[in-house]
């Protein structure tokens, strides 16, 4: 993949594959093109190089700030979107969503006035009616207390286990290492690393040993570092 | 699109401030202009002191002309408080319980008199304003002038009817009513025939020649002083005017304020709740989201002009109803309503849109919509004629390019028969919709980016 912005690059031919099943962690600093390379697979833009092949399914995407109507309720966001995906059975697909979120109890409740967790669930249960085999999440856990973001982190693991590869990013090196499968590391649009936290370590070690001993996010600082960013 | 629009209305009924002015605005303006054209403007209360005596007359050469009636007059054009004193005028002007006092001195009607004498007096009345005003003040100067200039036209008008009497009386003979009896007036025409019958009977000689001058003058004075009648009569109101329309149609005043009402609704309602909503779609991050496959931005531009069109629509015809409460409508055109206001409210929408697309955020919007329709409503209004040329061509172009006029056009035919042809204004609306719907689609390219 391949993105312009300009004279500058924000994507420089990154390319990955993901399986069923599986969460990939997309890591690096501010700037290192997360965010873009996850728009891109979402279709919100274009690449100017590159392709994205996809299996079954639509691909989901949750934007980093929840886009929901915050004067609408649970219920009546979820029913728009599943209006406009032109689902059969709207009513069920929303009963389905608010189960999986847990806010079944809260489905009258205008969303603005939700915490900034069970928005971030809305907004993940917006992304899945599509009823997507792939679901991009941008940055999920932003500014969510540590109670927030475990619940989330649980939810998310559960529609990993049944089956949906999810594709989410991150800069909390410590979060990407306790949730992903897999880490895709960027630096400046560049891919530098594709591999288990396992490996990311031993390629840490290999890399930068002066601070191999170090805890996991001042070691992967190291690593950049060595690596030029 | 349907399911977009129900959102838009369910946002709005949750939005209780913003359905509130979009309801109470409307009912506001139309109770203002119902008022504004079902009465007429208030009187100005005016504090009148009259110490000129009740039996006091002008007269002319001795003789009293018939009371003019000049109080009656004045509180016909103001609302008369009647003080008693000076000091009570004074303090009610100084209160503010009157805009002015107007004091008539004793020796007014002495004072007129005295103009036909050989030391004419200068007659005067006493005007107490409060100027602390500029305003107030300015208005107090104008109602006064008007009623002064009003007092002296009746006093001339007066003046010249008699006046032409005497003259009249000078020229062809008659009576003069003098003390309750009468004067036989010969007349110059009759003076002039009894010396020609003379004339022949006197001898040749310096008395013939004479009686000759004074018989020439008799009748040159009798036949020239003839014209002097009509002058004087013109004195009092020299110039009249006559007025002719020289081309266009101007509709009622009633007609007209109605139509800029409404005309304003539909612009606020349309333009403001439209960029408003589009702005929130990027505000609340949902725009990326819908348009990744669920709407085309053509269609979600397309929902929006709609919601302006619906809720405009709503909006206007209920404020159109509730002017009925003071003046008349012609229900039987509200197909040509229908119309006026769905096209307009079509253009306005997509005004709105463009505005919308382009500043991006609600607050924004917001502003620049107010910033843009008022000036524009405002600068429409402006009559040709009432500022130079130049700028009325630049006027002309800035209300051309927004589809304000146009609307205030299609709404003023529509309201009444003979005010105009509504094709020219609704092909004008339809122009501008598809141009400033253009503008938005190229606009909304910025929402996009993430």
């Amino acid at each position: 993949m391949v993105k312009r912005f300009g004279d500058r690059e924000a994507l420089r031919g990154v390319s990955f594959e993901a399986q069923a099943g599986e969460l990939v962690a997309v890591i690096g600093p501010n700037g290192a093109g997360k965010t873009t390379l996850l728009s891109i697979l979402a279709g919100i833009q274009g690449a100017d190089g590159g392709e994205v092949e996809t299996g079954d399914g639509a691909v989901g995407w949750v934007p980093q700030q929840a886009a929901l109507y915050r004067r609408l309720t649970v219920e009546e966001n979820l029913m728009l979107f599943a209006r406009l995906e032109k689902h059969e059975d709207p009513g069920r697909s929303v009963a389905e969503m608010l189960e999986l979120t847990g806010l079944g109890d809260r489905r009258g409740e205008i969303v603005a006035r939700l915490s900034g967790g069970n928005q971030q669930r809305i907004n993940i249960a917006i992304g899945l009616l599509s009823r997507p085999g792939v679901l991009l999440l941008d940055e999920p856990s932003v500014g969510l207390d540590p109670r927030q973001r475990a619940r989330l982190w649980d939810f998310v693991a559960g529609l990993a286990g049944r089956g949906t590869t999810v594709i989410f990013s991150t800069h909390d090196i410590q979060e990407a290492e306790r949730y992903g499968n897999r880490m895709l590391v960027l630096a400046d649009g560049e891919a530098l690393f594709d591999g288990s936290a396992d490996e990311l370590r031993e390629a840490v070690r290999t890399e930068a040993p002066e601070a191999a001993d170090r805890d996991f996010e001042t070691a992967f600082v190291a690593y950049l570092h060595h690596r030029g960013h | 699109m349907r399911w977009l629009l129900l959102k838009d209305l369910q946002i709005l009924r949750r939005s209780p401030l913003q359905a509130v002015l979009l309801v109470a605005y409307p009912v506001l303006i139309a109770v203002l202009v119902g008022l504004a054209v079902s009465r007429g403007p208030e009187k100005p209360r005016v504090a009148l002191l009259n110490e000129v005596p009740t039996n006091a007359r002008v007269s002319l050469s001795g003789k009293k002309l018939p009371s003019a009636n000049v109080q009656r007059r004045i509180c016909a054009k103001v609302e008369c408080v009647h003080v008693g004193s000076r000091d009570e005028a004074m303090a009610k002007v100084e209160s503010g319980d009157v805009l002015a006092a107007l004091i008539l001195p004793e020796d007014l009607v002495n004072k007129i008199n005295s103009l036909s004498t050989l030391s004419p007096g200068t007659p005067k009345v006493e005007v107490l304003v409060n100027e602390s005003d500029p305003l107030k003040a300015s208005m107090v100067d104008d109602k006064i002038e008007a009623l002064l200039a009003q007092a002296n036209l009746t006093l001339a008008k007066r003046i010249a009817v008699e006046g032409g009497r005497y003259l009249n009386l000078v020229i062809r003979g008659g009576n003069l009513p003098v003390l309750g009896g009468g004067v036989h007036i010969l007349g110059l025409q009759a003076s002039a025939h009894i010396l020609e019958a003379i004339e022949p009977a006197l001898p040749n000689g310096p008395l013939k020649v004479a009686l000759s001058q004074v018989t020439e003058f008799a009748k040159q004075a009798g036949e020239n002083l003839d014209i002097a009648g009509p002058l004087i009569n013109r004195l009092a109101q020299p110039i009249t005017v006559e007025k002719v329309a020289v081309g266009g149609s101007s509709p009622p005043l009633e007609t007209f304020a109605i139509a800029v009402a409404a005309t304003l609704t539909l612009a606020f309602v349309a333009v403001l709740l439209v960029a408003g909503s589009l702005a929130l779609e990027r505000e609340e991050n949902a725009f990326p989201r819908l348009t990744r496959g669920l709407v085309s931005s053509e269609a979600l531009l397309g929902e929006k002009v709609l919601l302006g069109i619906v809720v405009g629509l709503v909006v206007t015809i209920l404020m159109l109803a509730g002017l009925t409460i003071f003046v008349p409508l012609e229900w039987s055109r509200v197909g040509l309503w229908l119309a006026a206001i769905v096209v307009g409210g079509a253009s306005l929408a997509a005004a709105g849109s463009a505005l919308g697309a382009a500043a991006r955020e609600v607050r924004a919007v917001s502003l620049l919509a107010f910033m843009v329709t008022l000036p524009v409503a405002f600068l429409s209004l402006v009559p040709a004629g009432t500022v130079g040329r130049g700028l009325y061509d630049v006027i002309k172009v800035i209300t051309a390019l927004f589809p304000f006029k146009p609307a205030l056009e299609a709404m003023t035919s529509a309201l009444e028969a003979g005010n105009g042809g509504i094709g020219a204004p609704l092909l004008h609306l339809a122009i501008l919709a598809v141009a400033y719907a253009l503008i938005a689609r190229l606009a909304l390219r910025r929402f996009t980016r993430v």
